[in-house]
């Protein structure tokens, strides 16, 4: 698949996924603030990149925009480049080669992402086949990939139907499916969110394995900052549309530098021994109609001052990653 | 399955088996002597009279009666046509391949417009949507005699592009030229019907998440719709569509008597303006066994559409 | 936990759906319409120029002039004249099928749903067993051992439309009496029938409505179509449905308007009645939601 491309030659020093200053707006009228203000962010090549944030806060439509997906009417500046090239003005046929080879996608509900009609063989050589590859050499890709995410006899699997599955067993079929076009880059959306707990451990430990094995870089997205900090080695927090901090996993944990990221960690319950009880963030997420001047989290800020709701804050240097928020220098303490 | 197979058949058994009751029934229900309603003003000579009481076994006690009638009727004989002087079942025979016909190419209008209109609403919404959207509402508000007159006024009298009500076709494309008025006719308000139900099968289809899966994985716009929207959309359609079988096959009866097609249709409406009593009992009943095995059928093949179905043993509510 | 951020779908067609027609000014229309129909038969010999069966063979088939707006038909009929009297079959008989299954089907599906057991069981398979029996063929039927005339096709499609009915009744008011405040009150000791009449029609009806002023269209068309066929309405009475049938020969001959404005009043009715009665289904809708 490498020979397709020219951008390619770069691929050791190119990241895989760089969005810079993404804008998108929805039509006058049906919002008062873009979904997306600014995004800037990175995955290197084999790199694991967490983007966390409530919902509402645009994180799906961000995941998305890597793919070509927009929400309808949607207007954007800025670039989302895939291995050096820019998605946002792919031509069509340009744009189903990138979804088809080089980004997959694994979305939150493995129940609504199969096509319930269809056979599981269906689902996991369909991208293959619609980019050519001949249907042998498809099936015999989706029997290894079936075999690597732990399904037992693969064989008898690829001509079951979806409702034969529960709900784990299919995730791991559609993460087999995502692994099958050897992707460099893999969006995973909420893909533990709608399944059983005792699930979900299993299917991060599978799909964590397989990406490390394979080299493919991971955009996850999620609204757990724990979880985030299990699978990636740097992570991207989202509020209201924009990036508010962004560090490695161990250093966000330990200081994190905006009032948000440290809300977040501090509404997560722990059954550590002396642990402080979880404390929620009073307020709610700021809404699509709304446009505050200023930060848009001030109004739920423990630590606004005055300037906070007049100045929104630009994404700096704090430590070894980026924050916005006035106040980062100050060390704001948990 | 073998469980609600058999549920179903014995379903349907009960059906026609009420039916019967009611076809048979029937009769007793008219103002005085059946002997004067069967008779119809013609002279009641005392041969006639007699006739009429073995045919229709009027000396027995009613319950023989209507065994003796049922056993006639599942062997094929339903008695002799009064207005017609004619075996019922070779006078059915004789008018079911017209009716066939008809119905057969209005259904194929009905798939063809009804689908076809329902995808393209479905597919580009805006100016074309609302145009059909409008249309079928017409359509399904148009009874099918008004239709008719309609066609005839336009294509017939005014345009002069295809034959008038009458008329007896030689061959078959002479014949499927003389019906092609009576099968639009016949269709539009199904067309219009099924219109809708594709359209809104499609939409609640093209809003599934796993529609948007195939798109992230590069699968063609085409492709994902004809794999994922449309083969998804065919279950309601195809019910749907089932079930208008059945009403096409109802409806002949106004379409060919507008048209004046010889067919089954026509042959009752015209048999219940002469009371020949025996023709009406065997093509409301034929029409009810049709009815209920048309719809026997879609419910079958609801599994095969969506697999599904099969798995708890019952096709659809 | 909410995930309505995560799915947006970049188009989300699904929810435009069918309610175009059931909104703003289309509905506002229809009920104009359906007013102004019940105006017309109430005040037909009021409005209408000419007796409607009066007949002049010496003005057949004349077309439209100042003395005959809509012309007239084969037997010198003034086409107005009948449209407007024919209101009034084209409106009665509906109503009858209307109210009696109405009637009948709430009945029928409130005592299977507030029952259960057994009495569901009988009722539901009956329904079901009408239901497989179209209601024109039962009208045919009826016909052909009563005779021609309104009786026969008014009870026939009564009964025919009774199921319809029931079935939808007998479906929401299992939902209702599902509902905590049914049990609340029977908690406290009043009667079944009590809860019933006094708390479980008035939350039904307007659905039950709803559907009455759809089945009202269908039931048009249904007794306009035997009229056609000469089983209904009998001449010289002005019935539309009658008038399309008599009016036949004469468009093949050129003399489109005593057939083709009855079939206009026809649609237009059923239109109107269509596109009140979703509209009054979806306000429903919308209210509980």
């Amino acid at each position: 698949m490498k020979e397709h491309s020219g951008t390619d030659r770069h691929s050791g020093t190119t990241p895989v996924l760089e969005i810079d200053g993404l804008d998108v707006r929805l039509p006058e009228g049906r919002a008062g603030r873009p979904i997306l203000d600014g995004v800037s962010l990175r995955v290197g090549a084999g790199e694991s990149v967490g983007l966390v944030g409530e919902s509402g806060s645009g994180k799906s439509v961000a995941c998305r925009s890597v793919l070509g997906l927009l929400p309808g009417g949607a207007r954007t500046t800025g670039e989302v480049r895939v291995a050096g090239r820019d998605v946002l003005s792919m031509n069509r046929t340009e744009l189903a080669a990138l979804r088809a080879r080089r980004v997959s996608m694994v979305f939150q509900d493995p129940r609504a992402s199969v096509n319930p009609l269809r056979r599981v063989g269906d689902f996991l050589t369909e991208g293959l086949r619609a980019v050519g590859t001949p249907p042998a050499v498809a099936t015999a890709r989706a029997l290894e990939l079936l075999e690597a995410v732990g399904i037992r006899d693969p064989k008898g699997a690829l001509r079951r139907r979806p409702h034969e599955f529960s709900g784990g067993m299919l995730q791991r079929v559609v993460i087999a499916a995502a692994l099958a076009s050897e992707p460099e880059l893999i969006v995973a959306d909420e893909p533990t969110t709608a399944l059983d707990v005792t699930t979900q451990a299993e299917i991060i430990r599978i799909l964590t394995r397989l990406r490390a094995e394979r080299g493919t870089g991971m955009l996850f997205v999620t609204h757990d900052l724990e979880l985030a900090a299990a699978v990636c080695d740097r992570v991207y927090v989202m509020y209201a549309g924009r990036i508010v901090e962004t560090r490695g996993t161990d250093e966000l944990f330990d200081r994190p530098r905006h009032p948000y990221t440290a809300g977040l960690l501090g509404c997560t319950p722990s059954i550590e021994p002396g642990a402080p009880a979880p404390r929620p963030i009073p307020g709610r997420p700021v809404s699509l109609a709304e446009t505050p001047p200023g930060c848009a989290f001030a109004a739920r800020c423990a630590h606004a001052v005055p300037r906070c709701s007049q100045e929104k804050p630009v994404l700096a240097r704090h430590g070894d990653g980026l924050a916005a928020c006035h106040r980062a220098d100050e060390g704001i303490m948990l | 399955m073998t469980r609600y197979l058999v549920g179903r058949l014995l379903g349907l058994v009960a059906v026609l088996f009420v039916t019967s009751l009611v076809v048979f029934g029937a009769i007793h229900l008219a103002p005085g002597d059946p002997v004067t309603f069967l008779l119809h003003g013609r002279p009641a000579t005392p041969e006639a009279v007699a006739a009429l009481r073995t045919q229709y076994h009027l000396d027995d006690p009613l319950a023989v009666q209507y065994a003796k009638w049922l056993g006639g009727v599942l062997t094929g004989d339903f008695g002799t046509s009064a207005q017609f002087h004619q075996d019922v079942a070779d006078l059915i025979a004789s008018r079911l391949p017209g009716t066939a016909l008809l119905v057969g190419y209005a259904a194929l209008l009905v798939a063809l417009i009804g689908v076809g209109s329902g995808i393209l609403a479905a597919l580009r919404p805006g100016p074309l949507d609302r145009t059909v959207l409008i249309g079928t509402g017409v359509a399904t508000a148009t009874p099918s005699f008004v239709t008719a007159i309609a066609l005839v006024s336009l294509f017939s009298v005014q345009l002069g592009w295809f034959p008038g009500p009458g008329g007896t076709p030689v061959g078959l494309s002479q014949q499927l030229y003389h019906l092609t008025l009576p099968a639009f006719a016949l269709a539009l308000t199904f067309a219009g019907l099924l219109a809708r139900v594709t359209r809104s099968a499609m939409l609640d289809e093209l809003g599934r998440e796993h529609v948007e899966v195939a798109r992230a994985r590069g699968v063609a716009g085409r492709t994902v719709v004809r794999r994922h929207v449309l083969r998804n959309a065919l279950g309601p359609v195809v019910t749907v569509g089932g079930t208008m079988l059945a009403g096409l096959l109802i409806s002949t009866s106004i379409v060919e008597t507008a048209f004046d097609v010889p067919g089954l249709g026509s042959l009752l409406v015209s048999s219940v303006t002469a009371q020949d009593f025996s023709v009406v009992q065997a093509i409301t009943l034929l029409s009810v066994a049709a009815f209920v095995l048309v719809n026997l059928l879609v419910d079958l093949l609801a599994p095969l559409i969506d697999p599904r179905l099969s798995l708890h043993g019952e096709g659809s509510s | 936990m909410t995930t309505t951020t995560s799915t947006v779908p970049y188009r989300r067609p699904g929810l435009r759906r069918l309610r175009v027609l059931g909104q703003g000014p289309l509905f506002t229309v229809s009920v104009a319409v359906l007013v102004a129909l019940v105006l017309v038969a109430a005040l037909a010999p009021v409005l209408a120029p000419y007796d409607p069966e009066a007949l002049d063979l010496s003005s057949s088939l004349v077309g439209t002039s100042a003395d005959h707006l809509l012309g007239t038909d084969q037997s010198g009929r003034d086409v107005l004249s009948r449209l407007l009297y024919g209101a009034r079959t084209g409106l009665l008989g509906p109503l009858l099928v209307v109210a009696v299954s109405t009637l009948l089907g709430t009945l029928i599906g409130v005592v299977a749903a507030w029952r259960g057991g057994w009495a569901d069981t009988v009722l539901s398979r009956s329904m079901d067993m009408v239901f497989a029996i179209p209601g024109l063929l039962l009208a045919i039927l009826l016909v052909t051992v009563v005779g021609s005339g309104m009786t026969a096709p008014v009870i026939a499609m009564a009964v025919a439309y009774t199921p319809y009915v029931g079935r939808l009744v007998r479906g929401i008011a299992r939902q209702e009496k599902a509902r905590p405040y049914i049990e609340a009150y029977r908690v406290q000791g009043w009667s079944g029938w009590t809860v019933c009449l006094r708390h479980l029609l008035p939350n039904i009806a307007p659905t039950v409505f709803a559907q009455s002023a759809m089945n009202f269209g269908y039931a048009l068309m249904d007794l306009a179509a035997l009229s056609f066929l000469g089983f209904g309405v009998q001449p010289p009475t002005a019935d539309w449905g009658a008038m399309i049938n008599e009016g036949q020969s004469a468009v093949q001959q050129g003399a489109m308007l005593p057939a083709l404005a009855p079939s206009a009043c026809i649609v237009l009715a059923v239109v109107a009645f269509g596109i009140v009665g979703e509209g009054l289904a979806d306000r429903i809708a919308k209210r509980e939601r």
